[in-house]
């Protein structure tokens, strides 16, 4: 596993919003699923309505806005040459920057694409047309713009949501947790995967979803990314469980391939 | 007004959810329509090849990912395939529960799609976001139907959107006793909300047109109105197994599109809740018969914009559907001892064998296919899905190619309206039926 250098948390003067700040929803490469997690906070959604004001949401409405935004929420990698500058010209109208879900905030599932030779890829899709279609090497959005909010997860995690929005509605700054899910995974007492025999990325992702997956019975795929010093939990575990390297690699690689693009 | 259009050029640009961007461009040049087209320009994502060198065990949580609002429909049908080619057979007991699941999804999705996405159109108001001012009762109602709804979903898979329980093999965790009597708690509390929100069904008017098209969807021999498991089925009368799921579509690339195109007996096909209730429509639910009565709707209905009307039928469908299975969960109780949590196989729980599998089910925008290699070590050497929307796209363009010259005296806003509410009835996917941006016309 590489050491991260980057600090998880956001930036200690985060750009303060204004009073009924004129809020923006946009879409990249991505299943929009981090959208509706939005939608679905029910009745609660016309709570958070009644403290924004939305000038664009592709997935509920039609209305356009055609000036500076004061908060934009930004969903999906950064796939394609079109992405590249919309996501730009998004930036330099935008006060505040959120990237949400793991698409956006870490390349997510979209990395999988940077494991193959780019034309390779396309053409196994699209046959000899691929180049019909434009594609680049997934990126999360912090590989193109400045981001000052994170929501990680796949999807995101409603209380989550929550916190950002109000954190950055008052300009503060919001930290991610930087401890591993294990932590939460223990206090929702859950029996731990590896006694089940399965290799769980717990030990070196994000905590902040509360184990949701583990929860359910299933294991931790590192949607939220790694924390930022993951080494020691990862020799611990792979020692113990006598675990093969290229199996966590493998498992990681669903959702954090991204980072080999970091700078 | 027939002399305003003589000249005309409306270019919708929108941006869509996995089927991508769409755009409708609309070109009449001395009163001769040119161009009338109606393009996906999606950023590809390249799920198929990115699957590949993948275990057949990460293919549900991997495709899920395809799509946020179907992400259940593609766990079903990934769950499907990877099972058919592993040579896994589910139990009765997983079977129910993903029955289940599906009346779930199609609730959601159809209750957000008519109320929250559809019904503006009719109401003549640009989202639902006026109609929290005009109509508050409703919305309130529609959004503590669908909160119901995702609190169920939320019990069962963990989360609606990306589910988390349901896995190739069966179920990594199984609601318990309390948890049953809790979402029959909950579809009971949406009894008299449902009943309010279905008389407003009741006043929606659609555009008149008809086209005679073919209509594709599952079929079966059971007298069960067919979603998880059948056979492919058409108006046209051909039926193939799912395992020939290549001979219903026919996939092709236009240039204007990155979804791929489809066929079968005709230039274009119809798939969706109006196919279905074409196809199966007397095994529909009593009371989801009922309503199709007091509508004066019948199959075969050909006009495309009443899809949404076929969708408020499934929704009464789905309820009692989604009731009787918990009922029945309720009395005969369930076997803890199915439940399993695989992970890529690590203990080799389930036996592995190289195949090819093929998995359909019907999600609530038409019938989806996921197919997967594997070889012997259960890795993906190659996968296939078509998507609901993707066999719909050409169907849109032969609609719009009847539709256009019938409506072409109207007003350019008229038109454009038309064409779009002609997309979202089909219900593309969410922010698609949504969101058209800049309308444009150069005169």
């Amino acid at each position: 596993m590489k050491k991260t250098t980057k600090p998880a948390a956001a930036p200690a003067k985060a750009p303060k919003a204004a009073a009924k700040p004129k809020v923006a929803f946009f879409d990249f490469a991505s299943c929009e699923g981090c959208q509706l997690q939005i939608t679905n906070l029910g009745e609660l959604l016309l709570d958070v309505l009644g403290a924004i004001d939305v000038v664009e949401f592709r997935e509920a409405i039609s209305e356009k806005w055609d000036k500076d935004y004061d908060v934009v929420f930004i969903e999906g990698s950064i796939a394609d040459h079109h992405a590249e500058e919309r996501i730009k010209k998004i930036r330099a109208r935008a006060k505040v920057l959120i990237a949400y879900g793991a698409c956006a905030t870490i390349g997510g599932v979209n990395g999988m694409k940077n494991s193959f030779e780019l034309d390779e890829i396309r053409a196994s899709v699209y046959g000899k047309d691929f180049k019909l279609f434009d594609s680049t090497k997934t990126k999360p959005v912090d590989q193109v713009v400045k981001v000052d909010y994170y929501i990680h997860g796949c999807p995101v995690y409603a209380p989550e949501i929550l916190e950002v929005v109000k954190h950055a509605l008052r300009g503060l700054p919001y930290t991610v947790p930087d401890n591993p899910v294990c932590a939460e995974c223990k206090l929702n007492e859950n029996v731990c995967m590896y006694e089940r025999g399965l290799a769980c990325l717990g030990p070196w992702t994000k905590a902040g979803c509360n184990s949701w997956c583990v929860n359910n019975g299933n294991i931790c795929y590192g949607c939220r990314g790694e924390v930022s010093n993951p080494a020691k939990n990862a020799n611990d575990v792979i020692s113990k469980y006598n675990l093969k390297p290229e199996l966590i690699k493998a498992k990681f690689d669903m959702y954090n391939k991204c980072k080999e693009g970091a700078k | 007004m027939a002399t305003a259009n003589k000249d005309l050029d409306i270019k919708v640009e929108y941006v869509t959810r996995v089927e991508g961007h769409g755009n409708i461009v609309v070109n009449v040049k001395n009163a001769k329509i040119e161009k009338c087209e109606f393009h996906v320009v999606e950023t590809p994502r390249l799920f198929e090849g990115m699957l590949r060198g993948r275990s057949i065990f990460e293919a549900q949580h991997i495709t899920s990912r395809i799509c946020g609002i179907c992400s259940c429909g593609h766990s079903l049908a990934s769950v499907k395939a990877a099972e058919d080619a592993l040579g896994v057979v589910p139990t009765e007991q997983t079977v129910k529960l993903r029955k289940l699941l599906l009346d779930y999804e199609f609730l959601d999705s159809h209750i957000l799609h008519v109320y929250l996405l559809a019904a503006p159109d009719v109401l003549g108001v640009p989202s639902f976001i006026p109609l929290i001012a005009s109509h508050n009762k409703v919305v309130r109602q529609v959004l503590r139907l669908k909160k119901a709804v995702n609190d169920c979903c939320d019990i069962l898979v963990g989360r609606h959107i990306h589910p988390i329980t349901m896995i190739a093999g069966g179920w990594t965790k199984l609601p318990s006793k309390k948890e049953i009597d809790t979402q029959i708690k909950l579809l009971e509390g949406m009894a008299a909300d449902l009943t309010d929100v279905l008389n407003l069904a009741k006043t929606l008017k659609f555009p008149d047109f008809e086209r005679d098209m073919e209509f594709v969807a599952l079929v079966s021999d059971d007298g069960e109105y067919p979603l998880l498991n059948g056979d492919i089925g058409s108006t046209d009368g051909k039926r193939v197994s799912c395992k020939d799921y290549r001979k219903s579509t026919n996939e092709f690339i236009d240039p204007r599109s990155s979804a791929k195109w489809t066929k079968w007996n005709r230039e274009s096909l119809f798939v969706g809740a109006l196919a279905r209730f074409n196809l199966n429509a007397d095994k529909l639910h009593p009371k989801a018969k009922a309503l199709a009565k007091e509508l004066g709707f019948k199959p075969v209905c050909k006009n495309p914009f009443l899809n949404t009307v076929a969708q408020v039928i499934e929704i009464v469908h789905c309820y009692y559907h989604a009731l009787e299975i918990l009922k029945d969960l309720k009395k005969n109780g369930l076997d803890y001892s199915q439940q399993l949590t695989v992970g890529v196989n690590e203990k080799g729980a389930v036996p592995v064998r190289a195949g090819d599998g093929v998995g359909s089910v019907e999600v609530p925008r038409g019938i989806l296919h996921h197919n997967y290699v594997t070889d012997k070590a259960g890795m993906i050497k190659q996968a296939n899905c078509i998507i609901p929307t993707n066999q719909n796209v050409n169907n849109i363009e032969h609609d719009f190619a009847k539709f256009l010259p019938e409506i072409i005296t109207q007003s350019k806003a008229d038109i454009t309206l038309k064409l779009e509410m002609l997309v979202r009835a089909y219900d593309p996917c969410i922010s698609c039926s949504a969101h058209f941006l800049d309308v444009k016309f150069v005169d």
